[in-house]
């Protein structure tokens, strides 16, 4: 499946210079980039973007795994003054419930959906629900 | 045929003594922060073993590390279901020591609580992928379940097939909405509660025995 395109280069190079002056960076990342990563390459791609202060959207979303330990590792990043955590929004329509039994047997987790994560103390969630996510971002 | 049979009812008595149905099931108590995690583990401890699991506060993660009662013994309806009682931090995304300087602490206070409250939610992830049997979902019924902590945790509870009962706790409170918790978990029962009141708890032990047990 073609997804956005992935602006993930600059956040692999520590000396790109912040060219996004006042404004916010948002990285759209297609589940094509994310397919072939281990489950810790995917969460240093967005933590790595987070930390950094960007927005990172994922097209296809983590699977229920990936998220409990991108909770993990967050929880270990966090430090004073520094950094707060992550907030991280996707629909609230549970995939898991819907997988068939031999889904889940063969490990083939459904968990295409779209994620919006951005630093706790950049980004605040102003409405959600089944089909809208509206979140207010602030500048640096 | 005869032999197959005998084969099999051997294999089965094997497997029944290995996973004994009498071996206490470890049953995380997981949520948010303030939710009253640790008012239910207490409830349910002293009811049962006449002891507290931890301490209770209105300060966000009281609950630091992840603190376990063994054997409680609940009986239900004639039969006996032990659990051992698993009281979890409350899991977030963010934790950040400035909030708890709200809370009439000091800077180096605040911080040490922070750094500890991160490692529990570290701590309650790696119990929830690794070493429950089971999940009581603790939720405050007087604020929005569609959280995507809630959301989230849910789902990996669920993509692990825990057996999982949802309670909406702070029944006694104004602004209580059980359905609203009811609504945004369908596929879960919902339990209304307080855990702080000790109101309805029949009914969760009743529920306890029939999913634990």
């Amino acid at each position: 499946m073609a997804g956005p395109k992935a602006n993930v280069d600059a956040a692999d190079d520590p000396d790109d210079p912040d060219d996004s002056g006042d404004g916010v960076r948002i990285d759209m990342i297609s589940g094509a980039r994310m397919e072939g990563l281990t489950t810790m390459e995917k969460i240093r791609l967005i933590l790595d973007g987070v930390r950094d202060g960007n927005i990172v959207i994922l097209e296809e979303g983590l699977s229920p795994d990936e998220e409990s330990r991108l909770i993990e590792v967050t929880m270990t990043e966090i430090s004073p003054d520094d950094f707060t955590g992550i907030e991280i929004e996707t629909y609230p329509k549970a995939e898991a419930g819907d997988q068939s039994f031999l889904d889940k047997l063969m490990g083939r987790e459904s968990t295409q959906k779209l994620t919006v994560i951005g630093p706790a103390n950049r980004i605040e969630t102003l409405h959600k629900d089944e089909n809208l996510i509206s979140t207010l971002v602030s500048r640096k | 045929m005869g032999l197959l049979t005998n084969l099999r009812d051997s294999i089965s008595r094997v497997t029944d003594g290995l996973f004994a149905a009498d071996e206490p099931k470890r049953i995380g108590i997981y949520g948010p922060p303030n939710a009253g995690k640790t008012t239910l583990a207490n409830r349910i401890a002293r009811d049962w073993t006449g002891d507290a699991v931890g301490p209770e506060s209105h300060i966000p993660h009281e609950t630091r590390r992840a603190r376990r009662k063994e054997g409680v013994e609940i009986e239900r309806n004639g039969r006996k279901v032990t659990i051992d009682i698993v009281d979890t931090p409350g899991v977030t995304t963010k934790v950040d020591y400035k909030e708890f300087l709200d809370h009439d602490m000091e800077k180096d206070d605040a911080v040490r609580r922070s750094r500890e409250a991160t490692e529990g939610v570290a701590e309650a992830m790696h119990w929830l992928r690794e070493d429950v049997d089971g999940v009581i979902y603790v939720l405050d019924s007087t604020t929005d379940p569609f959280t995507q902590v809630n959301t989230m945790l849910i789902g990996i509870i669920e993509s692990q097939d825990l057996p999982a009962l949802i309670l909406a706790n702070k029944t006694d409170l104004e602004g209580s909405d059980v359905q609203q918790i009811a609504n945004a978990f369908p596929q879960h029962e919902t339990i209304p509660l307080s855990a702080l009141e000790g109101d309805n708890m029949d009914e969760v032990y009743t529920k306890i025995a029939e999913y634990f047990g």
